[in-house]
């Protein structure tokens, strides 16, 4: 418990650094909002661009210490304002409506891939030497192979030359969004393709690290004990090495759990995928700030959590990080 | 690593002796020797790129960017452009030769940065444990929750484009926790193993047990974390440059691609155009991955050891010349047993 206390207390000083640096990226960053705001409607008068001034607080006078208190104060509030971009929607609204995308999509390519590439690397470590320890390079290539890069030439194969899958965004034009079987149906569709090149060039990564884990442990003397004690190969190679090896894929899972929200930028810019890394990216292309730093919020906090979680996979499964002095 | 070795390794015999003897010999000469194949081929493409990164711009056959008035199309392959050319006439043979320089400078640069950063932050959060810990945990976590990719584009849009080693700073400044919090976490077990205990009992100093005791058997791990860290580096600098956050004017693969992207090369069909600079940047992550093969080995003595126990697609043999049976089926639990798989002499 004590464990779990400190732990928490140290995320939220993680989480106070987080909310401040994204406090203070577009106070170091050159424009502002409103700025931007004008570029889009250059005819405002000077009374609604002192009320956009107020709205999105750019070029408020007061000092940077009350500005600070006052973007805590909206923060506790969940009020993170107005999108530039996306005039006059809530910064939360357009959350709200991209999230569920990227979530989705990327949390289950992530999974996946994280499943298959462990599997992979438990048995390609078991079996060195074996078809699939061979095909290792094949893999890291694909691993090393720029994603749009992959992406671009996927869409050439799958999409343009045999037709099998649409081009990109999210769902067919035509459909409302909503909880009905066409629409759904159409969703899973148009997300096969984004999340096969994002499992084809992460599972790499899983099965490389599970694999050179693996190996360490499958000489240690416990696991030569359970040969010896004539267990199974499978009892051994799963329940012995692959459960003492596992711990640093686990880690970087939940770790890249929190990453499923940023990490997806290019997949979303090259499939025009309705989520939010092509929010973000537009956000960043057009200075939206109040959805930007939004989006960062959102972004941070998640990977906050994922590390919280991180750790307490750690801690639960390997003892020797609970030793005297560690904690 | 075993099988892939085999072909310049005389299959050992079964026997004990032999096999203890070929570990000695594996300890004692010709490490460089004993490398496996892959990690040899992935020295071997490394030190190509590192070869064209140093000669590139001086064997390219044309400007890379001199066009051809009056070219409106990408042309194919020929005797005079070996790769063809890009719809305004550039060659793209020379752009490739001259724009691996950039990349390869940019990802070793980083790599060294952010996996000197990783190892100082790593080791020292692990190894001393309490409030350093705590303050440079607070430091990498605080460092990860930032998005990179999109926080990259976001700085690299507004600095001045003026060459590799800005680039190289900010993408270490984002990249190094990554490494650190596998270093930390392995600091932190090797630290509790019995040799570090008993190192610590005989007297040895601190420094000491750092650099002798701990760091060496991290050097899989650091090697890993380096070769992910300049994958990271040439990844996304590639990405960068096609999102159009870099100095497009100068050539690297980043810029081909995004060059490429711009000239619609994918709907032209003009493979000539965006395979190489892709495929290249896949070569070159692919050779430091299969370089990290070999460094693995290298830093775990163990693994070379039981080496000769592990070939084909036998599932168990060990290095112990005692064989070990196959359980006849249904008398494989031995949970009577199970205290015994922890409990060491």
């Amino acid at each position: 418990m004590w464990f779990i206390a400190r732990r928490l207390a140290f995320y939220a000083v993680a989480a106070w650094a987080a909310i401040t640096v994204n406090f203070a990226i577009p106070r170091i960053l050159p424009g502002n909002a409103v700025d931007s705001m004008l570029a889009k409607f250059p005819q405002l008068d000077a009374s609604s661009l002192h009320a956009l001034e107020a709205e999105f607080g750019a070029h408020v006078h007061g000092s940077i210490f009350s500005q600070y208190f006052t973007y805590l104060g909206n923060l506790a509030h969940g009020n993170l304002g107005l999108s530039v971009t996306l005039y006059p929607s809530k910064v939360t609204t357009v959350l709200a409506q991209t999230l569920p995308w990227t979530v989705i999509l990327v949390g289950t390519a992530t999974i996946i891939s994280f499943v298959l590439g462990t599997l992979l690397g438990i048995v390609t470590a078991w079996r060195r030497g074996g078809w699939l320890d061979r095909m290792l390079p094949a893999f890291t290539f694909l691993q090393a192979t720029p994603y749009f890069f992959l992406a671009l030439i996927a869409i050439e194969l799958f999409a343009v030359n045999w037709g099998l899958f649409p081009f990109g965004q999210g769902y067919s034009l035509g459909l409302a969004p909503g909880w009905n079987w066409s629409f759904i149906s159409s969703a899973i569709y148009h997300s096969i393709l984004p999340a096969f090149t994002i499992v084809i060039t992460s599972m790499a990564g899983w099965m490389l690290q599970m694999r050179n884990m693996m190996i360490t442990t499958v000489a240690e003397d416990y696991v030569l004990v359970a040969q010896a004690k004539g267990l199974s190969p499978r009892r051994v190679m799963f329940t012995y090495a692959a459960r003492n090896a596992i711990l640093p894929n686990l880690a970087g899972f939940a770790l890249s759990l929190g990453f499923v929200v940023a990490g997806a930028l290019v997949m979303e810019i090259v499939f025009s995928y309705p989520g939010i890394g092509l929010t973000l990216y537009n956000a960043v292309t057009s200075a939206d700030y109040p959805l930007l730093q939004g989006i960062f919020l959102v972004i941070s906090l998640t990977v906050l959590l994922a590390c919280l979680l991180a750790d307490i996979v750690y801690f639960i499964a390997d003892p020797r990080t609970r030793t005297r002095a560690a904690y | 690593m075993s099988a892939l070795a085999a072909p310049a390794d005389p299959v050992p015999g079964p026997g004990g002796a032999e096999q203890a003897a070929e570990a000695v010999v594996g300890k004692r000469g010709g490490a460089l020797r004993r490398l496996p194949g892959k990690a040899k081929a992935g020295g071997v493409i490394l030190g190509v790129f590192i070869f064209v990164a140093i000669i590139g711009s001086a064997i390219a056959p044309y400007d890379p960017s001199a066009t051809i008035p009056g070219q409106a199309l990408p042309t194919a392959p020929s005797a005079a452009h070996l790769l063809g050319t890009t719809s305004t006439g550039q060659d793209v043979l020379s752009q490739l030769l001259v724009g691996t320089r950039s990349t390869v400078v940019l990802g070793l640069l980083t790599g060294v940065i952010a996996t000197a950063l990783s190892v100082l932050i790593g080791m020292s959060a692990g190894f001393m444990g309490g409030l350093p810990d705590e303050g440079l945990s607070l430091l990498a976590n605080v460092f990860l929750v930032l998005p990179a990719l999109p926080l990259l584009v976001v700085i690299l849009g507004y600095l001045p484009h003026s060459g590799e080693l800005p680039t190289a700073i900010v993408l270490s400044a984002l990249g190094w926790p990554w490494g650190a919090r596998v270093i930390r976490a392995q600091t932190l077990s090797l630290r509790g193993r019995d040799y570090v205990a008993a190192a610590r009992e005989s007297g040895e100093r601190t420094w000491r047990i750092i650099f002798f005791e701990i760091l060496p058997n991290e050097i899989g791990l650091i090697a890993a974390s380096f070769v992910g860290t300049v994958l990271y580096a040439i990844l996304t600098s590639v990405a960068l440059a096609f999102l159009g956050v870099s100095n497009l004017s100068s050539w690297s693969y980043g810029t081909m691609l995004y060059w490429a992207q711009n000239g619609n090369a994918v709907q032209l069909h003009a493979w000539w155009w965006y395979a190489p600079p892709g495929v290249c940047a896949a070569l070159l992550g692919m050779s430091l991955v299969l370089l990290n093969f070999g460094l693995d080995e290298l830093g775990n003595p163990r693994l070379r050891s039981i080496r000769p126990g592990r070939r084909g697609r036998r599932s168990w043999r060990p290095a112990d010349p005692t064989p070990v049976q196959e359980p006849p089926s249904g008398a494989a639990d031995h949970s009577g047993l199970r205290g015994a798989e922890s409990g060491r002499p």
